[in-house]
């Protein structure tokens, strides 16, 4: 058809265009995968037992100091444990509190703003009003009633760390999906007869995807935090074993002595939240379409 | 020639959120007051009128995204003026709509040919591969354009798009809401020329709402004035443009210059 032949000579310029790399993601993806491995085969990869407590190999310097014994890498606690033992143990705990909460927080919050955003109406009235007396209540403090109710443990923790950050992902996501469901692209979905529970997991949720990724790794960052400083106090795992929070608590006490102890787990948490909140940008860069 | 569209007394109140008391419902606001009118198959229809008479939102109640308050919209001898989204369903597909921008009207995360393939799978289409690359043919567009994202085209290419997902869906009906107004010129009559050759080879009946009445006049039939959500004029294209009865459609004439200074726009009719 005539009215066709200018289009064919239109050019195909995407290949030319060359995707950006992804440092960012590279070393946030990085650090995460070693930490996995690392939680996951802790009882192969573990040079110690994390509990074992030994009196004769008490504070011995990480290996590069004068006094080091060879397989003991980053040094004993006062009570001769393995400090590498015990921060690849704890990460078994960090790791499971970011991955369960995180999501949870993610699915509750999100479904909750989605569906207030996108359908509006009494859905929304019923949903911001529950969000704004939400956070009206001071977290710390929730947090810490919630798990003085339900005792000290992680399925306390994972529940408190929900149970205040729902929030987030419903008024981010809701904001998210109301300007999306503005768009004629919603309207043209409703033209070609899509029905609105479709169009809303079809066109509106893919747009909105990019934004719950990136929350969902910085709640994981959270999630690892809240976990810290939980232990840190002693309101998490009640029993002895490792927690990075447990392992700053313990160092704190003993930093003049032993540096090592409280520094290395510190490091670790640092790393590992911070990579967490790259991660979702760094995600975000290198799938979303939009961006790329 | 039979009708597609009749339309009898037609009225739409919107609901004004802005003067919303705190309790109770929304007070509406009247935009469209009484039309009626008729399309007949084959029609290219033009609207006309200012800022805020109302064309978008009567081209939005013959496509249903808005429900009449009052009056009768008939579809093919079908009432179609109070059905819901479940009895209108089948009937979707019959009637399309391109949109004005089609930066918000495109997916920004969907690729072209799942832009242009999604309604054809709700209406259960065969082939739908195969009617993805005609559509892209009719249009104008590379077939290899399927894998792009909407932000990767132009504003004429992404415009095609919108043509190319309503015209896929072999609609009988098609409104086409300021489709060029975001284009520059040299796109606009492109895109423009396309759309005449689609009709008249497509046999569609087409809405074309705009503010640029020499594009109405080079494409449309018939011509409906709108002024503050009446019809003021309603007539074939020729006959109007040679001589406006209403004081109103004169006004909007005498605003846009003549191509030649010298001549009235009468003298340039046919
Ligand atoms: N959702 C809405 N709520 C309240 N009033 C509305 C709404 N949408 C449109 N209106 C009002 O309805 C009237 C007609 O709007 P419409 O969009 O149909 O005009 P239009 O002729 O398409 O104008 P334009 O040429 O600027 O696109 C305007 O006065 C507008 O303010
Ligand atoms: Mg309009």
């Amino acid at each position: 058809m005539p009215s066709s032949t200018p289009g064919f000579a239109m050019l195909d310029a995407r290949a030319m265009v060359k995707r950006r790399l992804g440092l960012r993601l590279w070393l946030s993806g990085g650090w995460l995968v070693v930490l996995v491995v690392a939680a996951t085969f802790a009882p192969w990869l573990a040079p110690h037992n994390p509990l074992e407590q030994d009196l004769f190999t008490s504070r011995l310097p990480p290996f590069w100091m004068a006094g080091a014994e060879p397989g003991y890498w980053l040094g004993t606690d006062s009570l001769g444990r393995d400090v590498l033992s015990r921060i690849m143990y704890g990460a078994r705990i960090a790791l499971v509190v970011a991955l369960i909460a995180g999501t949870a927080t993610a699915l509750i919050g999100a479904t909750l703003g989605l569906i207030a955003g996108y359908f509006r109406g009494w859905a929304d009235l019923v949903i911001s009003r529950l969000v704004d007396i939400w956070m009206a209540f001071p977290p710390v403090l929730f947090a810490i009633l919630l798990i003085a109710v339900m005792g000290p443990g992680l399925v306390s923790v994972i529940v408190a760390i929900i149970v205040i950050d729902w929030t987030r992902f419903a008024r981010v996501v809701r904001a998210e999906a109301m300007a999306q469901g503005a768009m004629d692209y919603v309207a043209s979905a409703q033209v070609a007869g899509q029905k609105r529970l479709g169009t809303m997991l079809t066109e509106i949720l893919p747009n909105v995807l990019p934004t719950i990724v990136v929350l969902l790794t910085l709640e994981m960052g959270i999630a690892v935090i809240v976990e810290a400083i939980l232990s840190f106090v002693n309101l998490s795992i009640s029993t002895d074993f490792p927690t990075w929070g447990g392992m700053i608590a313990e160092g704190r006490t003993s930093v003049h002595q032993a540096w090592w102890v409280l520094v290395f787990p510190l490091a670790t948490l640092f790393l590992t939240v911070l990579s967490f909140s790259q991660l979702g940008e760094g995600l975000k860069d290198r799938f979303d379409p939009v961006l790329r | 020639m039979t009708d597609l569209y009749t339309v009898t007394d037609m009225h739409l109140s919107l609901a004004d959120m802005v003067n919303k008391p705190l309790f109770g419902s929304a007070p509406r606001i009247d935009i469209l007051h009484g039309l009626s009118f008729s399309i007949k198959r084959g029609e290219v229809l033009g609207i006309v009128g200012g800022s805020g008479s109302g064309k978008s939102t009567l081209g939005r109640v013959l496509v249903r995204l808005l429900e009449p308050s009052r009056g009768q919209v008939l579809f093919d001898g079908q009432d179609i003026t109070h059905l819901n989204e479940d009895a209108l369903r089948p009937l979707r597909r019959r009637f399309q709509m391109i949109f004005q921008d089609p930066m918000s009207s495109l997916n920004p995360r969907r690729t072209v040919g799942s832009i242009i393939a999604a309604p054809l799978k709700l209406h259960g289409f065969d082939r739908i591969s195969v009617r993805v690359d005609q559509a892209l043919d009719h249009v104008g567009l590379p077939r290899s354009f399927r894998t792009r994202y909407p932000h990767e085209l132009s504003g004429g290419q992404r415009q095609r798009v919108g043509i190319a997902r309503a015209i896929a869906m072999e609609p009988e009906f098609i409104l086409a809401d300021e489709i060029v107004s975001g284009l520059d010129v040299s796109s606009q009559a492109q895109v423009l020329k396309l759309l005449a050759d689609l009709v008249a080879d497509l046999g569609l009946t087409l809405a074309f709402i705009s503010h640029d009445l020499s594009v109405i006049r080079r494409l449309c039939g018939t011509v409906m004035v709108l002024y503050q959500g009446r019809i003021v004029e309603h007539r074939a294209s020729d006959a109007l443009f040679a001589a406006p009865e209403a004081a109103y459609t004169r006004e909007l004439l005498g605003a846009i210059p003549l191509p030649d200074p010298d001549q009235p726009w009468g003298a340039q009719a046919g």
